[in-house]
Formats: C-alpha cells, structure tokens, sequence
C-alpha cells in the first residue's frame, strides 16, 4: 500500500484549501524555478527515467512523447495541449485533480511547456465539466496573478495557458480530434501520419497530453525520477490514480502504487465486493473501452493493476477505471449498454466504425434477450475483428475490445439464454421467431 | 527516390507518392470510394487497405506516404503487399459494412452500370448478407435543381463536401450528425449556389447523388459515347457526349489537364434538354410577314431572287457565337465571292483585330499556366460566370497560396479573395501608381486577364491597349512567360478571328450591318445582336431565338453535337468536336448549307465534303490542322499595341467595366431554350414562384 509520504494529489478529496495558497503548502510551485533551470534535455531525461507512462489510456512513455517535439525551432510556435476531456464512463481522476488540486496540473502545465518550447498552452476541458472548468480558471487566474504564468513570470520562461471548454463529445477526447475540435471544427480524428508532433493544432507541432501526466510531473522533478521508478513494478512505475466503480461497498479514488493487485485494491480502499470476493462476476479495469477480467483464480484474482498486468489476461489499464461487477449483473445487458455507447459516440468518419458500431449493438441487444443465433456469436466476433485495426483511430478498437472481451469469457451465458429464448419461443407464441432477413 | 516492394515486384517511385500511388505504380490494383486525385485526402472510406509487412494494422494506402514509412533496420526496401488473404479479409469486412445499411435497389438506381460500389462488390462482396436487422433508412435532401439525392444510398465518403469545399468555392455542403446517423446536407436544404456543383454527380461514387434531369431516362449500357468539345462557354472543356438513337442524353466531362481537369460547368452538362426544344427543323420562309414552312428548294428560290439584284456590297454576313471554324470559313469564301466585305463574328463589337497579332487576342498564358503564375489581375471579367472551369484553376493556384490577386471591374464573389481596385478605365491607367503594380513587378509569372466584357465597349480598343502596356510595364510578357490573356466568352470567337471574320477593306462591322447599312444580311447562329428593321435576314441556326424570330429565310442548322467541327478555345488550342447526333428533320450541317446555297447562287464553293473544305482551310490557315495543339501568338505584338496606344484606340471613357456575362445561364441560344436552365437561372435570381392563393 502507498504510503501517505508517497502521494503526489495531497488534496484529492478536497479537504483542504484548492487555491494557491493551500497548494504552496502542499510543495506546489516550490523551486519551479530551479526544476526549470535544469534545462529542456535534463527535464526530458528525468521523465524518461522516471517511467512515467501516459495516464490516458494507452500508457505510452511521456517522456518519449515530449522528445519526439521539434528540438530546433522552424519559426512554428510549439503547443502544449492537455487532453482533460475525460469522458470514459468509470473514469472519474481528472476532474478530482482540476477541482481539487488544480495547481498540480498548471504548474506541470508551466515545465511540460518548457521541456517541449512551447509558450502557449490549452487545457481542453469536457463540455459537462462546469465547475471544473470554473476551478481551473480560477486556479490559472492566481497563477498569473502571483506572476507564475504570463509574459515575464518569475520562472522566466514566457508561458500563457487558455481553458477551452469542450462540447461533450467523446471523440473529442481522441487527440487529433481534441485538436480538430480546438480549432473550430468538427472533432473528427485526423490521419496519421504526421504525428502531433510535426503538424499538430494549427499545422504546427503540438504534444496532447493527459491531466494526470501532467500534473505529476513536477512532484517527480522534485523528488527525483529514482523516487518515482522506485513505485510499482519495471516498465510500470509510480503511482496511480484508481476510479473504483460500480458493486463495491465504497466506490472512491484513490491514488495507490501502480502494480497493486486488483483484490487488495478493492478490499483495502472499497471496503471490497459486494457480498464478498467470491460474489464477484466481473471486472473492467480501464473503462469501458477495455476488455473485461472475469471472476477467477487465474483472473481476477491474480490480476496485478499496471499496464504489463492487465495485459496479461487481455485487457489492459486503460485510465484505471475499475468497474466492478458482482454477480447480480446482466453482463450481456452491461455490454449492450456500453455497446451503444459507443455507437452513439462514433464519428461517423470512417466506414467500419461507424456502420459496425450499431450492428454490434444491435445483435448485443438481441442477444441479451436470447433473440439470436449461436452462429450469431461467432459472426458478432468477426464483425468486432473486421472493425479492430481497420479504423483511423483508436475508437473502434476501444468499441471492440469490451464485446470481444464478453464473448471471450461469457459465450456459456450467451447460448443458454438463447436456448432458453428458443424454449419459450413456441409456448409463449407471441414472440417472434428469430428473424432472418430474406435473400 | 524510395525503393519498395509491391507484390514481390521491385519499383522505384519519389518519397511524395502515396502507398496507393506507389501500389499503382507497380501494376496493383487499389479499390477506393473517398480517395480521388483531384481532393483532400479523407481516408475515410477504408477500402484501400494494405499490408506493409512488418506493421501488425493494415494501412490506408491513400493516406500515408512513402516517406512516412519507417525504413527497415537492415535497409532492405519495404514490403508492401496488396493481395494477401490479410488484404483481402480487411476489405471484404469494409465491404460488408458499407453494404449493410446500402438499399439493395440497383434496378432502380440510376448509377447502376457505373457504380464504383457495385463494381468494387462484384470483388471484395459476398452473395449473401449476414446482417438481419432493418437498414438505415435517410431522408432525401434537396440541394438544387440539378441534383437527385437519394440520401439512403450515401456511403458517406464525403467526396461531395471536399468538392464543394475546395474545388467550387462554396462551402454548402455538409456533415450533421455522428456515428451512423451523419447525413450530408446543405444544413437548411437550399440549393447549392456553384456553377459546378453538378460534378458532386460524378464524383459521388454511389447513386446517392445523380443528375436530377437525366433521372430514369436511360441506362449508362444502352447509350453510345462519343467524345467532344463544349461550346457553352470559350474554355473548350472536354465533353463525353451520350447518346440514345438519334437523341443526346447527357453530356458528362472527360480529362484533359491542359483544360477542364476533369470538371464541366452545370450549363455544359444540363444544357441537354435545350437541344431538343425550339429546333428549327425545316426551312421557313416570312410570307405577308409570317414565317411558313417551306422546302430547301423554296428557300433557296427566295434568297437566290432576293440576292439577285443587290450589288455585293451591300451583303453582309454574322457569324455566332457557336459556329465551328468550318462553316465560317464557308461563309467568309461565300461573302468574298459574292464581293462583299461586311463579314463580322464580333456580334458583341469587341474590340479585337487580328491585324494586332494573335497574342492580342489569346489567353497567352494558357489555362494550366494559371498554376505557375504567382500572381494575377483581373479586368473587367467575372471568370466565374464567363468560365466557371477557368475559374476553377484560379481558385486552385490560389488555395495553393502566394496569390495575390486584384481587382479591376464589378465587384463579385469569385470564390477567392482579392483586392479591390477600382472600377473603370482610369484606375487602369493609374495602375503604375499603385501598390498593386508592386506586387505584380515583384512577381515572377504575373497574369493579367482581360475579360471580353472590358473590349466589348465602345473604348474596347483604349482598354485593350491599356491592358497591353500594363502587361509590358509590370513585366507580365517576358522570356518564357506570356500572361497577358483574354478570356473570351464566345467559343467561336478565336476560330472567327485566325480565319479573319472581321470587316475586310471599307467593309462594315457587325453593329454597322445590324443597323441597318446592308440590304442582305446571313447570320450564321448569330442570336445576340439586334437586327433593325430594313435588312432581309437570312438566319442560318438551330433554334428559334432571336436571329430567327427576325428572319425573312430560316436555314436550320445544326447543334454542336449534331456535326464534327473545329473549335479554338480562348488559349488558342485547336479542338475537334465530333458529331454524336444528327440534326433534326430536314436540319442541315451549316457547311453544307452554306455550300448547296452558294450553288444556287452561281458562285460554287469549291467543296463536296467537310474533308475537302478542312484541306483547304487547313492550306489557309496551317495552324487549325494541329488538333489540341495551341499555336502560340507572337508577344512582341503586344509590345506594339501597347506602344500605339492612342493611335488604336482612342481614350477611354469613365463608364464601369463590366463582365458581358449577365446571366451564366443564358448565354447563348441552346441554354436559353432550356428548361433547366431557367430554373437555375430563377434560382441564382431569386425569383421565386408562388401559386396563386
């Protein structure tokens, strides 16, 4: 268990002061200065070391990201963008820090924007989030007031930072679409290449990042990167910010060590499962986008919570968002729903996403009655691979993973309620039969 | 260049190619409904997927570049392949999913037998479906007269928006929705206001876009093509003339880069229905001040008896703004052997002499020379309505950036920006002094366009030679670059020049002619000119406009795809229209006309067939025998025009330049007979007709 010396969101639940003055006392803005003095390459370098992985969802390496900007400048400014859109269902760690602590996030705003040459930063902030929006700016506004931001702060480095307020679409949350939806137009994903990195907001270089990378960043740059790596497992370092959801006794945050098995998670911050460990049915460590872990010896209750752990029994991390299911839960129902989430948050870009999201939920629907085929299954299957990798970006994979997760490990639950549609069929007479469509 | 290697086939293509330009390059065969060369890449569609051995996603191949792929780490070339199950499994599946929610109503779909979908399932599609829930049902969207949506058909490729976006200017169409509700509007279901917006029907690679008037007329198996030239307008645009038996169904473009690209105007396309109403198809003859059919026979009596007594100069002949060079070669050899020298094609009084030199009256630096010149000057033109395809390529190299344009005429939106610098003659004299004349000096390939509205005045010879030494002080005609150019609107325009249809030694203009100075007028299709009471007119042309409605004789002719013609386009590029059709009735080639007529009147021309009217056009005149070859004008004629400014032309008076097109929708005698175009024209006017409560 992380100890408290450890936590980096002193200010998670809100019980103390959010503003300036409480965040100087919790060792905000102390030595930015000095952390910015260090130099571009020494910032770099110290994040890379420390293994500070995106906590976005794709856990890709942030300091491999900020390397990838522009060393030299080509008279193009360079952009900071934090991707605070936070809009996968179960996830709930950005707002706790923009409302709470929302210094974290502008200080490490300040030094990701040196480290990378960039002057200007947005904040993009999802539509529903109201008075988050409101804290941040409230935050940014003593920021600049005490010199901190602006032209000829005291840190020396010229830095302004805008909030921009999103409209409350998913897609926005995807970084090309963020950064479409930024300039004015329809958030829909651009194709890559080119990378952010060369032609970003405004053709200009841009790296997007999430809230919490950010906002640990300038902890890790005071207390060392050693301290940081130190966490959590090789590849899998620091802490983390968990969103425990769904049939625990307790739902929280909570910031714990990266690497945590998903049992002591629970158990320890959660007060546990519902009913007890044994009660539980399912679990979705990343938000709904990720596969689900099924009850298990050699599942959930091995389960490690870290980018490598996850994987390993074929889901992944996502942004921590656990959401726990116990045993009274209609999983096919539960995907269902998520499956029409994510029809209803489709582009509509490009082809496969955006005609295979409503088919896949459609038969989910179906199947959640038992009104389907078995060979329904395995085509529901097909279809889930004909959208994963065929896509621009990273939305169909996420839409795919849940149901391929749920056929995966629930296909016994599938064909019995079938079966047991198919049973009643007759004797019930009103209901239709399975309908097939005429060739 | 970058080495790959498509299908185990080793090729060398530049770092800038596209996967799918690469693929192509190398013989592979690529599927696609977004991508199309002439737009913005959208990669939307998926169907181009490929492998590129050694990334675990298929990739899009229109979307990456060559030089976008990571080198292998022992530097051998890349793999890419194009017809591995891998490939081939990824495209079925985008298949699938386009056709899921596409009607399966191809037997009444008119892009049946020319759909890119039903083509590409013929390939990557499976007979039978998988997907048992109801189709998404759209509703139809209204955007225009011209076009027929069937929005349950739209796959969403959003061709059309890229078109309307960036090719025609007007940015009226639309994405609304997300997910599989999105829909492609105009967003309050107007018409879409672009003269091309017709092209969306080609471009639209289902039936969810087609042309409104050709609906359910014919199907694209059963109609003989036949490739063309247009005429509506001085561009020449590359045409595919569809035909059905002896009726012209549609017009479609082809390519030609040097031209159109691929784009016609609305008027080239729907002008079709024009074709058949008001044709003349027999000859007529006025009676006690009525016109009444008659025989060739009968006509040619009246003329031959009328003509008779008058002395040869006192004939006089016009020639349209549609007629082929052939015919107007007849008709200057017939007035040169009936001693007349009152010829004229200026039916507008332009003031362009081809005594000036052919550089004086060509788009000298061509319409593909549009994209090298860096800078550009507008007089008394509105591109836009004279060529809209013209218009296009300017819009083009100007989306390209580093174009600066300017102004000098009505104001109008062009689809770009420029400035604004005046409107009449004065400011053209003043140019030097302006901060415009900088840019154009400092510019490399400066063009400077002279619309045929700014010489069709009666100081068109001052602005003409104003033009010219705007163009030799601000370095627009040097070694290699020529831009100074005329956009003319009339397709026989240059055509009437090179074969000098203009007033021979003390003969008489065609203002002078219609007012009255000759006793025998010919007007060979020439609708645009009022001809005043006196005269006896001899109408030769296809339908009953304003020549005809004034004429004492009505020859019927032939329309332009009714006969094989040469045409000479603004830039001077010679172009053979070929004959899809035949003319209607007892409708004639005007050729033929000109010469059985001649028989009659005891001067024979020379001729028996259009070959050997073209072998001794083409002796005359070397440079109409080069077909899609433009015989460049000698630019030194320009510097003396320039420099005999004042002895030409006079001065100019202070009245606005103005663009001679009023109405891109009537400009000539076929689109005014057409239905659909006065609807558009209504449209673009406003006019809008409410039934009587």
């Amino acid at each position: 268990m992380l100890a408290d010396k450890d936590r980096i969101f002193k200010n998670l639940y809100g019980l103390h002061d959010w503003g300036l003055k409480g965040a100087r006392a919790r060792g905000s803005w102390d030595g930015t200065k000095a952390i910015l003095a260090r130099g571009r390459d020494a910032i770099i370098e110290d994040v890379k070391a420390s293994g500070l992985r995106g906590r976005g969802g794709a856990g890709f390496p942030t300091g491999l990201k900020w390397s990838f900007m522009p060393k030299k400048p080509d008279g193009r400014p360079h952009y900071l963008v934090i991707n605070a859109d936070e809009s996968e269902p179960g996830t709930c760690k950005d707002r706790e820090i923009m409302r709470h602590d929302p210094h974290l996030l502008v200080e490490g705003c300040l030094i990701a924007g040196f480290a990378m040459g960039a002057n200007t930063g947005y904040i993009y902030v999802r539509g529903e989030f109201i008075r988050e929006r409101e804290r941040l700016q409230a935050a940014i506004d003593q920021a600049y007031e005490a010199k901190l931001l602006g032209k000829g702060n005291v840190h020396g480095w010229d830095f302004d930072l805008y909030v921009h307020h999103g409209a409350g679409a998913y897609i926005c949350g995807e970084e090309t679409a963020l950064l479409e939806s930024l300039e004015g137009k329809k958030g829909q994903p651009r194709l890559k290449p080119p990378f952010p990195a060369n032609v970003g907001l405004y053709g200009c270089p841009t790296t997007v990042n999430n809230v919490e990378s950010v906002a640990v960043v300038p902890d890790i740059l005071r207390r060392g990167a050693a301290w940081f790596a130190g966490i959590g497992r090789a590849n899998n370092t620091g802490t983390k910010l968990f969103c425990i959801s769904g049939h625990v006794e307790k739902p929280c945050n909570v910031e714990e060590a990266m690497g945590i098995p998903l049992r002591e998670l629970l158990e320890k911050h959660a007060g546990g499962v519902r009913g007890g460990w044994d009660n539980l049915l399912a679990v979705i460590p990343g938000g709904s986008s990720m596969p689900l872990v099924p009850a298990g010896a050699d599942q959930a209750d091995t389960l490690l919570m870290d980018f490598d752990g996850c994987r390993d029994k074929k889901s992944a991390l996502g942004t921590a968002a656990v959401i726990v299911m116990d045993k009274s839960t209609d999983i096919i129902r539960a995907m269902a729903r998520i499956s029409y989430f994510y029809k209803h948050e489709s582009c509509g870009q490009c082809t496969p996403c955006r005609e295979g999201m409503g088919w896949m939920w459609r038969v989910l629907t179906r199947m959640a009655e038992g009104r389907a085929q078995k060979r329904e299954i395995d085509m529901l299957m097909q279809v889930t691979q004909q959208i994963e990798g065929h896509t621009i970006c990273a939305f169909g994979d996420g839409a795919a993973w849940p149901v391929q997760g749920l056929l995966r490990h629930f296909r016994p639950e599938i064909e019995r309620r079938i079966d047991e549609y198919t049973r009643n069929a007759d004797a019930q007479g009103a209901r239709d039969p399975i309908p097939v469509a005429a060739e | 260049m970058t080495k790959l290697i498509v299908d185990g086939k080793e090729i060398d293509v530049p770092p800038e190619y596209t996967l799918l330009q690469a693929c192509e390059a190398a013989g592979a065969e690529i599927p696609r409904f977004c991508f199309h060369e002439r737009l913005s890449i959208a990669g939307n569609c998926r169907m181009c997927l490929i492998e590129v051995v050694g990334l675990p996603k298929p990739q899009a191949s229109c979307a990456v570049g060559v030089r976008d792929l990571m080198p292998n780490k022992d530097g051998s070339p890349k793999v890419l392949n194009t017809k591995t199950p891998m490939v081939k499994k990824a495209r079925e599946g985008v298949m699938e999913f386009l056709l899921i929610n596409h009607p399966l109503d191809c037997p009444i779909c008119d892009q049946a037998g020319e759909c890119d979908l039903q083509d590409q399932s013929m390939a990557y599609g499976v007979d039978a479906s998988r997907y048992a829930e109801n189709k998404r049902a759209v509703e139809d969207k209204y955007i225009g007269p011209l076009v027929k949506t069937v929005m349950t058909r739209c796959i969403h490729c959003t061709r059309c928006i890229r078109f309307s976006t960036e090719v025609a200017g007007v940015p009226e169409l639309g994405a609304i929705g997300r997910g599989e509700d999105m829909e492609i509007t105009t967003y309050l279901e107007h018409a879409m206001t672009s003269e091309l917006q017709s092209n969306v029907i080609d471009l639209c690679p289902v039936g969810a876009l087609t042309s409104k008037p050709y609906a359910f007329t014919a199907r694209p198996w059963e109609l003989g093509k036949t490739q063309s030239i247009d005429v509506m307008d001085a561009v020449g645009s590359a045409i595919r003339i569809d035909t059905r038996g002896r009726e012209v169904m549609r017009i479609l473009p082809r390519t030609n880069d040097e031209v159109n690209e691929e784009w016609i105007s609305d008027k080239t396309r729907h002008v079709v229905d024009g074709l058949r109403t008001q044709r003349l198809d027999q000859p007529y003859v006025r009676m006690n001040g009525r016109l009444a059919p008659a025989t060739w026979k009968e006509a040619f009596a009246v003329i031959a008896n009328r003509l008779r007594p008058v002395d040869g100069a006192k004939v006089g002949a016009i020639a349209g703004d549609l007629a082929g060079a052939e015919e107007m070669y007849a008709l200057k050899d017939l007035m040169g052997r009936l001693g007349s020298a009152n010829i004229d094609a200026r039916q507008d009084g332009a003031a362009i002499d081809p005594a000036w030199g052919r550089a004086s009256y060509l788009f000298n630096a061509t319409i593909a020379g549009i994209e090298q010149a860096d800078a550009l000057l507008i007089i008394g033109s509105n591109p836009r309505r004279e060529a809209a395809v013209l218009n296009a390529r300017i819009r083009k190299r100007w989306r390209q950036g580093n174009f600066p344009i300017a102004l000098i005429g009505e104001k109008a939106d062009l689809t770009y920006s420029y400035d604004y610098l005046g409107a009449g003659a004065e400011t053209l004299a003043g140019l030097s002094s302006s901060k415009f004349a900088e840019t154009l000096k400092s510019a490399e390939r400066p063009l400077i366009l002279v619309g045929a509205g700014a010489l069709a005045r009666p100081d068109g010879a001052a602005i003409l030679s104003l033009a010219a030494k705007a163009a030799r002080d601000l370095g627009a005609v040097k070694d290699g670059w020529n831009g100074f150019s005329v956009l003319h609107s009339a397709a026989s325009r240059v055509a009437a020049l090179d074969l000098g249809l203009t007033p021979g030694k003390g003969g008489k203009t065609a203002a002078q002619m219609a007012q009255g100075g000759v006793d025998v007028l010919f007007l060979l299709g020439a609708d645009e000119i009022e001809v005043k009471d006196g005269p006896f007119v001899v109408y030769i042309g296809t339908h009953g406009d304003r020549g005809a409605h004034r004429a004492d004789v009505i020859l019927p002719g032939a329309a332009y795809p009714e006969k094989s013609a040469i045409y000479v386009n603004t830039e001077g590029r010679v172009q053979l229209a070929n004959r899809a059709a035949f003319p209607p009735g007892d409708a004639r080639e005007d050729w033929a006309i000109l010469r059985a007529l001649s028989d009659q009147l005891g001067c024979t021309l020379p001729y028996d067939s259009l070959n050997a009217l073209r072998q001794l056009m083409f002796a005359a005149h070397p440079h109409l025998a080069r077909i899609d070859q433009i015989a460049a004008g000698d630019a030194a004629d320009l510097g003396k025009l320039a420099q005999n400014l004042g002895s030409i032309g006079g001065n100019a008076d202070k009245a606005p330049l103005r663009s001679g097109v009023t109405d891109f929708y009537f400009t000539n005698p076929i689109a005014r007979a057409s239905a659909i175009m006065a609807e558009c024209s209504a449209l673009a006017h406003a006019v809008h007709k409410t039934a009587a409560e």
